[in-house]
């Protein structure tokens, strides 16, 4: 056999060892878990087989997940929100995004450092600040009193729109990155011959530079959507204690509740709620390759 | 160079000026193009033949000057405005539609009714042998079908001025000079103006009813292929266009048709027609081209403009014409160039033979001016 071949088949074999380590593997512990009951020990779930060697599965937890409304309105709101910050990302992004990919080389690297800046500090620490600016006496409130807007402070701390401007401020970066990506890639030959060819401007934009973005589109509202879906710190420091989002319920289950069932069973959901949206993305996107 | 301005030139260039920050692209074009030329723009890279033709389609916005179509002003007129189409150097065809599709933008930006586009979709694409293509997506095809995929694409809309940009570049020989043709009738045939870009001088020659030499954002001679083939007004244009022997020489004497030239690299005087005023003892640049000179075994005939002898130094067989360069007893080379009339097997001259080379006192020209 050919060395070259050896080669070609462990480097295309890491990906995939890749995936089964980080991400088979782990998912099939959680849905063993999720099929097991919760017990006071440790670990805190049954086993899946019992003394006798009998397989044992329970599907109560994914039961009661299904049965408690409770459970389908913190899916949909972290659906809601999640989508919300996706859409506000990419009014942000794609602007900025097509405003660095068309200014001048040296402006470029600069407004692209700007972009991964914020990367240099903990994401952590830039959560907490926005809460020292959306306090009633934080910076923000503090400017529309002083300048007469508004005479009582407005409460946006511990609320949806605080969250919303978290996950947005948090995420812009990864949807602003690769649409820069596509739209810097793109002929502007291509825009000038559509305007030559009686398109106006605006008709230019929505006839070619945006199909020929719609990769980094797709790209980024994906890189923004799954974390934002997830998110934990954000909720937790800005969401305050009603706003519940699935990822505070996850991880109240997992370490306040310690059940590790019902936990698993609603990371598996979450999970789902994921995979349905990509893979439709998925399948368009091999449908717009297909037919022009 | 400013021409006399024409009542009724279709095209209308005055002044037009480009320049991208310090840099000089275009610098004062002044043009006439009348309607249903064939007007060819020839030019080294870089030269600012695709920035002029840039503002002509409204991508590009001139300095100063300014241009009219028809009657109309433009230069302020946004691209979509303008009766104008161009070919791109770079194709531009839109990756994410069809051969199909791309062809038919135009005509639908026109909102022109979908039987009609059909209808007009086919008969281009039928112009450009494009048939079997039609449901291809750009990047299944060739470079050559790409590039007929794009002037489809511009042809589609019959504008009253059409730009092409280098339209043949990437095209085999066969197949640029069949298009050479097609495009040469597609503007018998819809009366469109054509302004076309190159640098491959032959390609000029052959499709232009006139030609604009262009170097460094000015243009140095713009007049039919013929009067800058054989009247080239410097020694830049004499260059660019086809291969041309050019000899300094300082003028020993000024007749009322022929001067003399003494030239030291041809290492005899130079007789040469010359109707323009010419004065004793001015610098001047004898120029001929290879066709011109008659390669000779024996010796010839008195009544010549010059006669001079070498030794072959090289020589190339062409199919239709053999090329020799000759070594002059001045260390000077010269380029002449001989139809293949006869087959045959032997050489006419060989490697290192004696020859004779000579010219007719018209054959040769003179070029005043330093460039
Ligand atoms: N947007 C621009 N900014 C700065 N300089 C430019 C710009 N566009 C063109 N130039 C410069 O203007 C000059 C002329 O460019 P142009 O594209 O017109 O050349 P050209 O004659 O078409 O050459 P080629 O035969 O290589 O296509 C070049 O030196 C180019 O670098
Ligand atoms: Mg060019």
């Amino acid at each position: 056999m050919h060395k070259g071949h050896t080669w070609e088949r462990v480097i295309t074999a890491i990906p995939y060892l890749w995936l089964f380590l980080f991400f088979l593997l782990p998912f099939a512990i959680i849905l063993k878990i999720s099929l097991a009951d919760p017990v006071i020990a440790q670990p805190p779930f049954t086993p899946m087989f019992d003394e006798q060697g009998n397989l044992s599965v329970s599907f109560d937890s994914f039961i009661f997940l299904l049965t408690d409304k409770l459970y389908a309105i913190t899916y949909f709101k972290s659906v809601m929100l999640a989508a919300s910050a996706t859409m506000l990302c990419l009014l942000l992004g794609f602007p900025m995004a097509y405003g660095i990919a068309r200014s001048e080389p040296t402006t470029r690297s600069i407004l692209l450092l700007l972009i991964v800046l914020p990367f240099w500090i903990s994401f952590l620490l830039r959560v907490y600040a926005w809460m020292g600016l959306l306090n009633n006496y934080g910076v923000i409130n503090n400017m529309l009193m002083w300048i007469g807007a508004i005479d009582q402070p407005i409460q946006f701390m511990y609320t949806d729109f605080a969250m919303l401007i978290g996950m947005t401020y948090s995420y812009l970066p990864f949807m602003v990155l690769p649409l820069y990506a596509t739209l810097e890639r793109m002929d502007l030959d291509l825009v000038d011959a559509a305007q030559d060819l009686g398109a106006t401007r605006t008709g230019a934009f929505w006839d070619i530079t945006w199909p020929l973005a719609r990769p980094g589109v797709i790209a980024g509202c994906l890189l923004v959507f799954i974390p934002a879906m997830g998110e934990y710190v954000i909720p937790y420091l800005l969401g305050g204690g009603e706003s519940l989002l699935i990822g505070r319920v996850l991880f109240d289950e997992f370490f306040v509740a310690r059940d590790w069932p019902l936990a698993s069973s609603v990371a598996i959901v979450l999970l789902l709620i994921l995979v349905v949206p990509i893979m439709l993305l998925q399948r368009y996107q091999a449908r717009d390759a297909e037919n022009a | 160079m400013i021409e006399a301005a024409n009542p009724d030139s279709f095209i209308r260039i005055r002044g037009v000026s480009k320049h991208f920050g310090d840099f000089v692209a275009v610098d004062d074009i002044n043009l006439d193009i009348q309607k249903g030329e064939l007007f060819a723009i020839l030019g080294g890279s870089g030269c600012g033949k695709s920035t002029l033709l840039r503002m002509l389609a409204g991508f590009e916005e001139p300095t100063s000057g300014t241009m009219e179509i028809d009657g109309v002003d433009v230069t302020r007129q946004a691209p979509y405005e303008r009766p104008v189409n161009m070919m791109f150097q770079s194709y531009a065809i839109f990756p994410h539609m069809n051969v199909e599709k791309n062809i038919a933008y135009g005509l639908r930006k026109e909102r022109v009714a979908a039987n009609e586009v059909d209808e007009r979709v086919s008969d281009v694409i039928r112009l450009v042998q494009l048939d079997d293509f039609r449901a291809r997506k750009p990047d299944q095809l060739s470079g050559g079908q790409r590039q007929r995929v794009a002037l489809a694409r511009a042809l589609i809309k019959q504008p009253k001025v059409l730009l092409l940009d280098e339209p043949l570049a990437a095209l085999d020989k066969k197949l640029r000079e069949h298009t050479q043709f097609e495009l040469m009738n597609i503007q018998d045939e819809l009366g469109i103006t054509f302004i076309v870009v190159t640098h491959d001088q032959e390609e000029a020659m052959t499709l232009s009813t006139r030609i604009a030499v262009m170097d460094r954002g000015r243009f140095l001679q713009v007049g039919p292929p013929k009067e800058i083939y054989e009247y080239p007004k410097s020694r830049f244009v004499a260059d660019f266009i086809g291969t041309i022997n050019t000899f300094e020489g300082r003028v020993t004497s000024a007749g009322d048709e022929t001067i003399s030239v003494d030239c030291p690299d041809v290492g005899v005087e130079v007789r040469a027609l010359c109707t323009e005023d010419v004065k004793v003892g001015q610098d001047v640049c004898v120029a001929v081209r290879p066709e011109k000179i008659f390669i000779s075994r024996e010796e010839p005939e008195e009544d010549e403009g010059v006669r001079v002898r070498g030794i072959v130094d090289d020589l190339g067989y062409l199919g239709n014409l053999s090329l020799y360069r000759i070594h002059l007893e001045t260390g000077r080379m010269i380029q002449v160039s001989r139809q293949n009339r006869r087959r045959s097997h032997k050489r006419f001259v060989e490697w290192d033979d004696k020859v004779w080379l000579s010219w007719r006192p018209r054959s040769a020209m003179i070029i005043q001016g330093d460039d």
